[in-house]
């Protein structure tokens, strides 16, 4: 049996008197992809927020590699959990290649041209090596995903977040983000995914999470989740994704 | 217009023109500073310090500098602070400058979206670079306009500084005009003191304005 | 107790001295402001007509009040007049006279800012409504520059009414005049009267603008203008 990567125990989030995350217990195992599904506002997004730490949590806790996410280590753990957003996060300021290289030279302080010559290997791999000078602005949405996906990559991160990060798109330009994701499932990173691409969670999961108001109310293979939901709230959320 | 009497003050315009800027750039220095530790304190949401720097910026920017130079000048001796008139001059404009200053640095900041400095923090960066490499670069092209807008501002701002017996273009002005009658050519070189001066500075905020406004801010 | 002087204030008629030269200063402001406002409003709309020469004759005009000095342009009305043109002019008009230059000056490239910031497709989306040109300005653009202007204009205000401090300068018996005539006056009895006369000043510009600028405020939150 693989190891424990990612432990998230009795996680509580209170936002304003409401309760978005109320007892959220989950683990993710080296080289797993899980994929965490669920209706609007239902508390998915803040689950990544609240690992990542950019959420302070009301209860419970977050547990990387034995380690309990605090505020002493707080940039350490970050170094290791890639963050990708919905969009708008690439820094406007600065060129591809910089945004891409700012935190492995200033925060790990690694050697740039070390790092620049990753970040153009990696640029080409999801088939970008032609903007490294570009600016964000200069770019598609599905572009400024794949780059800041590279970005989160170039920190060698042990567990990759996805919030949601087609929803913003166009819908010609979800494809090549989605593609850079498979990608990366099939080489072994350990990845959460927030997402409402239900074909997509079928192909790249390893396990579908289904949360609604804050509570994790199924943990199952994608298989047995989209054929045989146990919930009636699932069955009712899958059949919005139904036409026929 | 008496061309002789112009060359022949014209050293006497020029040495009120040097302190004229002298003091300006100093308060102005100084006002900047103000106005940095004075939007941070705003940014990061300081207690106390916060609620203080919201009544000074009130204060400043509901007062004219005048009356703030008269108050500093001529009533902090009688409570035991005495200054050289320069330093006076300096102390006002910075008193007056923090505010606007603040104001522009604080808009700055605040138009920088919340999820930058959450990108950077995903990263693995501490608060201060946060600061320095994300949110500063970006405020800092936002501020420019009001940033020049405020130096110009605080440039005209020191004619006043006659008022304090400064001898500064004003109080050269004034002087000459009561001594010799030479209206006409004293206001001439006043103007063109003070062209000199603010031209330049005018002309680099309009092509600074033009040179740092990137499109499509970040999308 | 330390003697700051403030009680000089109480004595005689001192009080109300202070308080008509700040309606000297006051009065000085309202009028300019009462000019300069439409009169600002005439020239940001002449701003905005295709006309080149007009455009740039405005534009100077513009450019050339706003890089001077306030007090440069009083020296100038006050002390230039009287030589060039023989006129004798008192303290008072000619601030005003300058202020009414300045405002406007200011006040144009308020209306002017305000005109051009509504976007195109508030035109279009009119049209294709099918209001006539009169009816599009009427109850679409006319309502939304006013909404940007008035925050702006009212901050305007405060600034005309600070700047009237100056008219010290040119011999105009203000607030700041008299204080200085009432601390001259009690210099014997009461040593320590700057201090407290004008902390008094101070405060007393601080009440007239400090509304001012809170209700600037409280209107552009309300309409939200970003």
């Amino acid at each position: 049996m693989a190891e424990t990567l990612l432990q998230v125990k009795d996680l509580i989030k209170e936002y304003e008197g409401n309760r978005i995350l109320d007892g959220v217990n989950l683990e993710i195992e080296q080289g797993q992809v899980v994929v965490v599904v669920g209706p609007s506002g239902c508390g998915k997004s803040t689950l990544l927020r609240c690992i990542n730490a950019l959420e302070p949590i009301q209860g419970g806790q977050v547990i990387l590699e034995g380690k309990t996410v605090g505020k002493d280590n707080l940039e350490e753990l970050r170094q290791k959990i890639g963050m990708v957003f919905q969009s708008y996060d690439l820094f406007p300021h600065l060129s591809v290649l910089d945004n891409i290289t700012i935190a492995p030279i200033k925060v790990q302080k690694r050697k740039k041209e070390e790092v620049q010559a990753e970040a153009r290997e990696l640029l080409k791999r999801v088939g970008l090596e032609d903007k490294a000078n570009s600016y964000p602005r200069q770019l598609s949405g599905g572009q400024k995903q794949r780059v800041a996906i590279v970005r989160a990559l170039c920190m060698h991160p042990e567990i990759l977040l996805f919030d949601e990060v087609t929803a913003a798109l166009d819908p010609e330009m979800v494809r090549e983000v989605l593609d850079v994701m498979l990608d990366l499932a099939k080489q072994g990173r350990t990845m959460i995914i927030v997402t409402h691409e239900m074909q997509f969670a079928k192909a790249v999961a390893d396990k579908v999470v289904f949360i609604d108001q804050g509570k994790i109310l199924e943990e199952a293979a994608p298989e047995e989740f989209f054929i045989n939901p146990k919930t009636e709230r699932a069955k009712q959320f899958l059949n919005v994704f139904q036409f026929d | 217009m008496d061309i002789a009497f112009m060359t022949k003050y014209l050293p006497m315009y020029e040495r009120a023109a040097v302190l004229t800027v002298k003091i300006g750039l100093i308060g102005i220095a100084f006002a900047i500073l103000l106005g940095l530790i004075c939007a941070m304190i705003q940014y990061h949401k300081v207690p106390v310090a916060r609620q203080i720097v919201a009544v000074y910026i009130e204060i400043s920017r509901n007062t004219p500098l005048l009356v703030q130079l008269f108050f500093i000048y001529y009533g902090f001796p009688k409570i035991g602070i005495m200054m050289q008139p320069e330093t006076c001059g300096v102390v006002g404009l910075a008193f007056l400058g923090g505010s606007y200053m603040a104001e522009a640095f604080r808009s700055g900041l605040e138009s920088v979206a919340k999820i930058q400095s959450e990108s950077a923090l995903s990263l693995g960066m501490n608060r201060a670079q946060v600061m320095r490499y994300i949110v500063l670069p970006q405020a800092v092209s936002v501020s420019i306009p009001a940033f020049v807008a405020n130096v110009i501002f605080l440039l005209k701002e020191t004619s006043v500084f006659s008022a304090i017996s400064l001898m500064d273009l004003m109080f050269t002005a004034k002087d000459l005009i009561g001594l010799y009658y030479k209206t006409t050519e004293s206001l001439f070189l006043l103007v063109v003191f003070y062209l000199i001066i603010l031209l330049p500075v005018s002309l680099l905020g309009t092509w600074l304005e033009r040179r740092v406004r990137y499109a499509g801010f970040g999308d | 107790m330390l003697d700051l002087g403030i009680d000089v204030l109480f004595k005689g008629s001192n009080m109300l001295r202070l308080l008509s030269g700040l309606w000297v200063a006051m009065k000085i402001s309202l009028v300019s402001i009462l000019i300069s406002l439409p009169l600002g409003v005439l020239v940001g709309a002449l701003m905005t007509v295709k006309n080149r020469v007009v455009k740039v004759i405005f534009r100077v005009y513009l450019e050339i009040i706003r890089i001077m000095p306030q007090l440069v342009l009083l020296f100038i009305v006050y002390f230039g007049t009287t030589r060039a043109l023989g006129w004798n002019l008192s303290g008072e008009v000619a601030s005003v006279i300058v202020f009414v230059l300045w405002g406007t000056a200011e006040m144009g490239d308020l209306v002017r800012g305000a005109l051009i910031s509504i976007p195109k497709h508030q035109f279009e989306s009119s049209e294709a409504l099918g209001l006539t040109k009169r009816q599009t300005y009427i109850y679409i653009i006319i309502p939304q520059t006013i909404q940007r202007l008035i925050p702006l204009s009212i901050n305007l205000i405060t600034r005309m009414i600070k700047t009237t401090s100056l008219v010290l300068m040119i011999g105009v018996v203000e607030m700041l005049k008299v204080a200085q005539q009432i601390i001259e006056a009690n210099r014997m009895t009461s040593p320590n009267a700057a201090f407290g006369v004008f902390l008094i000043v101070f405060i007393l510009y601080f009440l007239v603008c400090w509304p001012i600028s809170m209700l600037a405020r409280y209107l552009e939150k309300k309409w939200n203008i970003a």
